[in-house]
């Protein structure tokens, strides 16, 4: 059975079916839709203004990779220039070879690439070596508690390095919707109350970050990845399987199962969340030994950092936070329960 | 050595209520009552003599309730509850998909109970909605409640108003033993004004009912449209016979799953009044849900111990498989979760409470959804879901795709010096969907979609949008003359 034609420019045979609204378009068009709808995204939030240096996260992953092949063609639109700042965890036998991916599409479109070491940054912490400080405690990892904190504060090194004034990561809207149903889940209201909106426009020195693919369906970025032809390496991190994010995905896709529309259902709820003023966490000060945006006395990754030196590096997990402030053993036991220092999206 | 409950340290401990807390049957039972009236309490909103419709289903969690109010007025006057209770029973048979001898057994028993508890008792068929009038769907303006201060006055001149001889004390809310004995008082005759044989509905209706909900394509959406249909009908009577609230039974479990269905319906903005105790979104009836800390495993364990009845209806998704709703897709989710981290429920219930009814940036009268009454929330500037997401609702790969590209757009686009081209006035003669389509909410939207026509729909939903959206044209065209009061009121009701 012939295809039928491109409901968009009626000329070309339509080559797929839009996920979200069964539109059938040739690949050409889909493309363009999915383009002009980031582009929508950044002008209607203002995301980023003419003259802006954008530090793309590259991770070498689909979402980024899309994004930075977006931006690119939008950049001349825009009024952008982009720098690629990948960020090299210290995951043997994955990040390397992402890296190599990374490498790749910054030659092919001609973008300056810088690459940021947890080695470097953090005295020599590669997440290999906080996986096995933190293996065998009992309880979960949480492996994947500290990458986060941390990555985020090497994209922010990573982009002063290149002069960036904003930052972009390729955060999808299922991943919007996995992280509002962990949220929930985890009862993290500090996170709820941050979270939802477009981005951090920079809070306390830090640089303005978004996430202009933020409404796009993963299943959409993989569509435009394959008819663009981009390059991209496509395997799951080696830690990711005892992440709690993973009840969240396997919640988000069954929920899709049962109702398409039900990752754009939960970015919309995200959005529209009001919580009591008395939820909302306090306005940050900065980290007494780096200045960095906190809550309280250290941001969070000289707190994460803190317990691995000090062979305790469940330190700064969870809600007790005991001990953290200071240098001996551990003294009171009231603390109030953790706010995180970087929003994390 | 023998164990004994953790409380009163002398008594079998015959329940466990969290890890290691062991109660006995008398123990267990003050906590229960306790955590009742101390929900009711401390929120202080039922005021005394006040009349309150207890919205029955059968279930365990609703029966509990009703008994807990039973057992609370007729203690001794110092403890004792002070409002005027009703119970409502909704038969949901045809919606169900339920025979009517199924249904009259249970009826029957429905019957039973209800001459057990004593309350006046308000039986109706949900296909009654087809005799509701417009007006259900409008939120009058509640009386003001006045200052802080206003709850303990109303007590105190309560408690002395009891002291006063008969004669005087007849004028005040009846108290509740001259509501019992109303005991043999008949179901309410239907106020709705279609002939009905004693009881039971007009067979047009419940046939209109069967054929409505054949027609909702998913069970997601049959779900949010029964109660949808369920709130309006308790609604409709709770205002016939002078109700200012209603109580329904929602458990801690309960709520905990509906909070996180709700989010992924879209309905993340109106969190706060589908879970929290008090949701004043109709105005003068204020549905209040004094079960919502108990948790389903001590409902359950109270009903048995202390014989409470009910009576099991199936429901609209029983036996359905898992995956068949997001409804059952999220409790199943939850309680598998909850085996892992034995926090889930009560977290998420706990973070419920956090959630502020404030409307995000103050603009409190906007337009209210024709289904939920919820403050709209949907602008057509919103950049993030309304962009590419919001697809002509009846969209097939058939039609022709022009009038498929662009987001419904409003038939009557705002715009004083604009030619009389346009639908005028009656919408309803151009595209009568898209008109009610505009006039939702977000999640509302959504679950229109599964309805492939709106004709289905009891006349009151689709008459009512056809007035609102006359109103709405009337005002356009008379909006230069209008005066808006300072304070930035607008003139319209």
């Amino acid at each position: 059975m012939p295809a039928p034609p491109c409901t968009s420019c009626h000329t070309a045979r339509a080559a797929l079916r839009r996920p979200r609204s069964g539109h059938a378009l040739c690949g050409a068009c889909f493309c363009a839709t999915f383009e002009a709808e980031v582009l929508h995204t950044v002008l209607a939030g203002r995301l980023l203004p003419p003259g802006a240096v954008v530090a793309v996260g590259a991770s070498g992953g689909k979402d980024s990779t899309v994004l930075a092949h977006v931006l690119r063609e939008l950049a001349p639109r825009l009024d952008i220039s982009l720098q690629l700042v990948a960020v090299d965890e210290g995951i043997g036998g994955y990040r390397d070879a992402a890296l190599a991916a990374v490498q790749r599409q910054a030659a092919r479109w001609e973008l300056p690439l810088t690459v940021v070491a947890y080695a470097d940054l953090f005295g020599g912490w590669t997440m290999d070596a906080v996986a096995r400080s933190t293996a065998g405690l009992g309880r979960s990892r949480s492996c994947c508690t500290f990458c986060g904190v941390l990555r985020r504060r090497a994209l922010e090194e990573g982009a002063r390095l290149v002069g960036a004034t904003h930052i972009v990561t390729g955060h999808n809207a299922d991943d919007m919707a996995e992280t509002v149903l962990m949220n929930f889940l985890r009862g993290d209201t500090g996170r709820l109350a941050r979270g939802g909106g477009l981005g951090s426009p920079g809070e306390g020195g830090a640089l303005p970050r978004c996430r202009p693919l933020q409404f796009a369906s993963q299943k959409e970025v993989v569509l435009y990845a394959h008819f663009r032809r981009l390059d991209y390496f496509s395997e799951e991190c080696v830690y990711a399987p005892e992440a709690f994010r993973g009840h969240a995905r396997d919640l988000l896709k069954r929920l899709e199962a049962a109702r398409p529309s039900a990752v754009l259902d939960l970015v919309h709820s995200a959005e529209r969340l009001a919580l009591a003023p008395a939820a909302l966490p306090p306005r940050p000060g900065a980290c007494s030994r780096c200045g960095a945006l906190a809550s309280r006395a250290l941001c969070q990754a000289c707190a994460l950092l803190d317990g691995l030196n000090r062979g305790r590096p469940r330190l700064a997990i969870g809600k007790g936070r005991r001990g953290l402030d200071e240098e001996g053993p551990p003294g009171d036991r009231a603390r109030p329960p953790a706010s995180e220092a970087i929003p994390a999206f | 050595h023998e164990q004994k409950c953790v409380k009163c340290k002398e008594g079998p401990p015959v329940v466990v209520i969290r890890a290691g807390d062991a109660f006995c049957r008398d123990c267990f039972k003050a906590f229960y009552v306790h955590k009742f009236r101390a929900m009711l309490g401390k929120n202080r909103l039922i005021f005394p003599g006040e009349k309150v419709l207890l919205a029955w289903s059968g279930g365990p969690s609703s029966s509990s309730m009703v008994w807990q109010v039973l057992e609370g007025l007729s203690q001794d006057s110092a403890k004792r509850l002070r409002f005027v209770p009703g119970v409502i029973y909704v038969d949901e048979g045809a919606a169900c998909g339920q025979s009517a001898e199924d249904r009259a057994e249970t009826l029957a028993q429905v019957k039973l109970v209800l001459q057990t508890v004593g309350f006046p008792w308000h039986l109706v068929a949900l296909e009654e909605v087809f005799g509701l009038p417009p007006s259900v769907l409008c939120c009058s303006v509640p009386e003001p409640t006045g200052a802080e201060g206003a709850y303990k006055a109303a007590v105190d001149s309560f408690l002395r108003q009891q002291h006063v001889p008969q004669g005087e004390g007849a004028q005040d809310g009846s108290s509740p033993a001259q509501e019992q004995g109303q005991l043999c008082q008949p179901p309410m005759q239907k106020p709705l004004g279609l002939p009905s044989l004693a009881g039971s509905p007009a067979a047009a209706q419940t046939e209109a009912l069967s054929r409505l909900f054949h027609s909702v394509k998913t069970l997601t959406a049959k779900e949010e449209l029964l109660q949808t249909l369920r709130t309006h009908l308790i609604l409709h009577v709770a205002r016939a016979h002078g109700y200012s609230k209603v109580m329904t039974g929602e458990s801690c479990t309960r709520l905990a799953v509906k909070l996180m269905t709700n989010l992924a319906l879209g309905r993340g903005a109106f969190l706060a009044w589908d879970t929290g105790f008090s949701d004043e979104r109709h105005g003068d009836v204020v549905l209040v849900r004094p079960m919502r800390d108990h948790t389903l495993k001590e409902v359950a364990f109270y009903n048995r111990l202390f014989a409470v009845p009910s009576v099991f209806t199936p429901a609209i998704d029983t036996k359905a498989p898992e995956k068949a709703s997001i409804h059952r897709l999220m409790e199943a989710f939850l309680l598998r979760l909850q085996t892992q981290f034995p926090s889930t429920v009560s977290t998420v219930y706990r973070t419920s409470e956090k959630l502020a009814k404030a409307p995000r940036d103050g603009r409190a009268a906007g337009p209210r959804c024709l289904l939920c009454m919820c403050a709209l929330d949907v602008d057509d500037a919103d950049s993030a879901t309304a962009f590419g997401a919001q697809t002509s609702p009846h969209f097939s790969p058939m039609q022709p795709p022009a009038e498929a590209r662009p987001p419904p757009a409003p038939c009557c686009v705002p715009g004083v010096g604009r030619a009389q081209g346009c639908c005028r006035g009656a919408c309803g003669r151009e595209n009568p969907h898209v008109c009610v389509i505009e006039q939702l909410c977000y999640g509302c939207r959504v679950n229109m979609k599964d309805l492939p026509s709106l004709d289905p729909l009891p006349p009151y939903i689709l008459a009512e949008a056809q007035l609102r959206s006359q109103r709405a044209h009337v005002l356009q065209e008379v909006q230069e003359y209008l005066i808006v009061d300072s304070d930035g009121e607008a003139t319209e009701s």
